[in-house]
């Protein structure tokens, strides 16, 4: 009886595992079956058919404009678009997961420091392929989106760091905005500033990739290059922020502070300057203190290149090229110089193009010293570094961290951050 | 919510040793009837089965493989990662955020581990003498367990916050210098420690307090009898006979507390420069924490918290063993 009982015990075992597998088949037939399913609408599309996008603005429902210009560049297409928004960091993931099971959507907007990420995993195709016009746009915006001599996108709009300033505070200090030009008066002004019992300047010096996006103006501001994390400009940029938090004139917060922390710590009305986006401009109206923003200095003179922000328009690649044609007419609708206007109002972008950016000058002043910011900005993995960015901003997010907290000095720190950084990118 | 349902474990294994010849000599009665039983039998298993492997067991072997091969963002879409072996292992181990991190990791746990069981435990002796309102100052005590991690993490990181926090606030009002909580790297991981030990109470409260009710109220009038003092009954009653629950309760925390990674990332992110990374951040930060993920080491290292949370599994059960053997 015991042998019996253990025959069935295997029986039944074995029954197990044939219905799990079983089970496991199905689902990798599924899996199939949804390619299938896609070719099949695939070649439905030529006729019509639906194209889908994907983007990182979960703010818009169906009923904002954004979404409104999606469906409406599909009806000149003559195709329908199913559009679906996604978590910025969500989207990557999202877009790596679809791109392995053969199911990319036909449009994807995405950040552009991940473009190259993307472009270098095959995932997304030229613009040459694709045949995508990208003239119009300023190079230094392309840039980020290049990665071997070719252009795997076109941006959608652009957003940049400059430094907005409380106007009550300055006066109250006796500081005049203007006479802000290099690192030496910044310094000088918020040296003013904490004398008169005010709180000088707040940033976001936090250990993610946030942290490094408001480092790079210093970082290049002072000269220094991505490649050489220790050289003595690179160890001044550094040393400028560690000095602000030993004299006081930045709070010690700043290392945790996100960028969003850091805009609260502004809007309390104490601080004289904060480092922040394009984005906050709607916030800095809010706040119920005469404000203004310049841009953020070099270290002698002139405008520091700030990191470019913004998406990109990106085609991933498909089964059935025959997609593309189509595809390229969504983008190049949503891209037009006619649309961008549309586009980059309703995301409260600066816009790529010259004649474009002139424009939205024209219609809101305001923006001037934007535009000028994003002129003079620069793409995070543009100089060619492509996938090698995320290698050396990881090391420098980690250097500033541990010279600002006090438990290296910044010259040992970048020292170490180089190195860490030569043999991730080897 | 998973805790609740595993709490009764020691009880149930209690319980199943003895209905067990019954059991025997009930299966040989029911001989005709067994054979279409044992199909129903499997007919109801395969649900738990099948879940258990798809939920678990497949993800646990993807972990494994993920952490055995050298995936990078171009290998992961292509799907031909080329087979490395222990590579992933050799290089996070060798890391130099490695030894910190497993550090931290000992640190946070013994320490949150240790609080939260004692001052839960004085919490459930506190409680289990029944007064008015205890039922009510309980429900209060359970607060921190119902909010979302993100919740409380958030409010603690603002409380803690160097530049507007309540704490520096109160310091200041009490003549002391202001501390960097979350911003110096002699003080972050005491920051999350002690957010972890306040969210970790409840729960060694609630079971624990089960476990003081299931001792019988006559040993403690015997004790008292025989002269014992408040203390003494404590030391001699309530503890050894509290042991088995303390150890699952421990167990649980165990695991518990090694896995933790939201209140760390919410509150510090792991920093400033890895000063309060453990282990799980370190996973985290590893395979998403950056613009490009490095999906090898990132499982590696998941995989080395699963191995240390289940060798402390098994010296439980080897201890519970013991003490059912002698």
């Amino acid at each position: 009886m015991e042998s019996l009982d253990r025959g069935r015990r295997v029986a039944g075992l074995g029954l197990v595992v044939l219905v799990v597998a079983g089970g496991l088949t199905a689902c990798s037939g599924d899996s199939g079956g949804d390619g299938a399913g896609a070719s099949a609408g695939a070649s439905q599309a030529a006729g019509g058919g639906t194209y889908t996008i994907w983007d990182p603005y979960p703010q818009f429902d169906d009923s904002s404009d954004w979404v409104k210009l999606l469906t409406q560049c599909g009806t000149q297409a003559g195709v329908t678009v199913k559009r679906t928004g996604y978590d910025t960091t969500d989207l990557t993931n999202k877009a790596l997961l679809a791109a392995q099971q053969g199911n990319s959507p036909d449009v994807l907007i995405v950040d552009n420091p991940v473009v190259s990420t993307l472009a270098d995993a095959g995932v997304l195709t030229s613009t040459d392929e694709t045949k995508i016009d990208t003239s119009a746009v300023s190079p230094n915006l392309l840039a980020a989106g290049q990665l071997g001599g070719k252009t795997y996108g076109i941006p959608i709009g652009a957003n940049t760091l400059a430094l907005y300033y409380n106007s009550d505070v300055l006066k109250k200090a006796g500081v005049d905005a203007a006479s802000v030009k290099d690192w030496a008066s910044l310094t000088a002004a918020l040296e003013k500033v904490k004398a008169a019992g005010k709180k000088g300047i707040t940033f976001s010096a936090i250990g993610t990739e946030e942290g490094s996006f408001q480092f790079l103006p210093w970082f290049w501001g002072s000269g220094a290059q991505l490649t050489k994390l220790d050289s003595p400009e690179g160890v001044a940029a550094l040393s400028l922020w560690t000095d602000w938090l030993k004299k006081g004139y930045a709070p010690n917060s700043v290392i945790n502070n996100t960028q969003t922390t850091s805009w609260q710590e502004f809007a309390t009305g104490d601080f004289a300057f904060a480092e922040n986006g394009t984005w906050q401009l709607a916030n800095a109206k809010k706040t119920g203190f005469p404000y203004g923003i310049i841009p953020i200095p070099a270290k002698d003179g002139g405008t520091a290149p700030a990191p470019t922000g913004g998406e990109f328009v990106s085609m991933p690649v498909q089964k059935d090229t025959a997609r593309y044609a189509t595809t390229q007419k969504l983008v190049t609708c949503l891209t037009s110089t006619d649309n961008s206007l549309t586009t980059t109002t309703t995301l409260s972008y600066i816009a790529p193009t010259e004649q474009v950016q002139a424009k939205q000058v024209e219609q809101n002043p305001e923006l001037k010293v934007w535009v000028e910011a994003v002129k003079a900005a620069k793409g995070r993995t543009s100089d060619n570094l492509g996938t090698k960015y995320p290698k050396i901003s990881e090391p420098m997010w980690k250097a500033m961290q541990a010279a600002l907290s006090g438990s290296q000095p910044p010259q040992e720190a970048l020292t170490a951050a180089q190195s860490a950084a030569a043999s991730a990118t080897q | 919510m998973k805790h609740a349902t595993q709490t009764p474990a020691p009880a149930a294994a209690r319980d199943r040793r003895e209905p067990a010849p019954g059991r025997g000599a009930g299966s040989t009665r029911r001989r005709p009837a067994r054979r279409s039983g044992q199909w129903a039998a499997w007919a109801f298993l395969v649900p738990v089965v099948v879940y258990l492997l798809v939920f678990y067991a497949y993800p646990l072997y993807r972990n494994v493989d993920l952490s055995l091969r050298n995936y990078t963002v171009r290998s992961f879409v292509q799907g031909d990662a080329p087979f490395t072996g222990l590579a992933n292992y050799a290089k996070v181990v060798r890391d130099a955020t490695f030894g910190p991190a497993l550090w931290h990791t000992v640190v946070f746990t013994v320490v949150s581990l240790a609080f939260q069981f004692t001052i839960g435990l004085a919490l459930a002796v506190f409680f289990v003498r029944n007064f008015r309102l205890s039922a009510t100052l309980r429900a209060l005590f359970l607060v921190p367990w119902l909010l979302p991690l993100i919740v409380s993490s958030s409010t603690w990181s603002w409380m803690l916050d160097s530049e507007s926090g309540v704490v520096n606030a109160t310091l200041k009002a009490m003549g002391l210098g202001p501390v960097n909580w979350l911003t110096s790297p002699d003080w972050s991981l005491w920051s999350v420690t002690i957010a972890n030990i306040w969210i970790g109470i409840p729960f060694n409260l609630v079971v624990l307090y089960s476990g003081l009710q299931a001792i019988p109220s006559h040993i403690y009038e015997a004790a008292a009898l025989d002269g014992a003092g408040g203390w003494q009954r404590f030391r001699r009653v309530t503890f050894p006979l509290l042991r088995p629950v303390s150890a699952i309760t421990l167990l649980l925390g165990l695991v518990y507390t090694l896995k933790v990674f939201d209140i760390i990332w919410i509150m510090t992110k792991g920093g400033p420069s890895d000063a309060s990374t453990t282990l799980a951040t370190w996973s985290y930060r590893l395979g998403f924490g950056n613009l490009l993920p490095s999906f090898g080491p990132g499982a590696a290292v998941g995989n080395l918290l699963i191995v240390i949370a289940l060798v402390f599994g098994l010296v439980y059960i080897r201890a519970q063993r013991r003490q059912v053997g002698a």
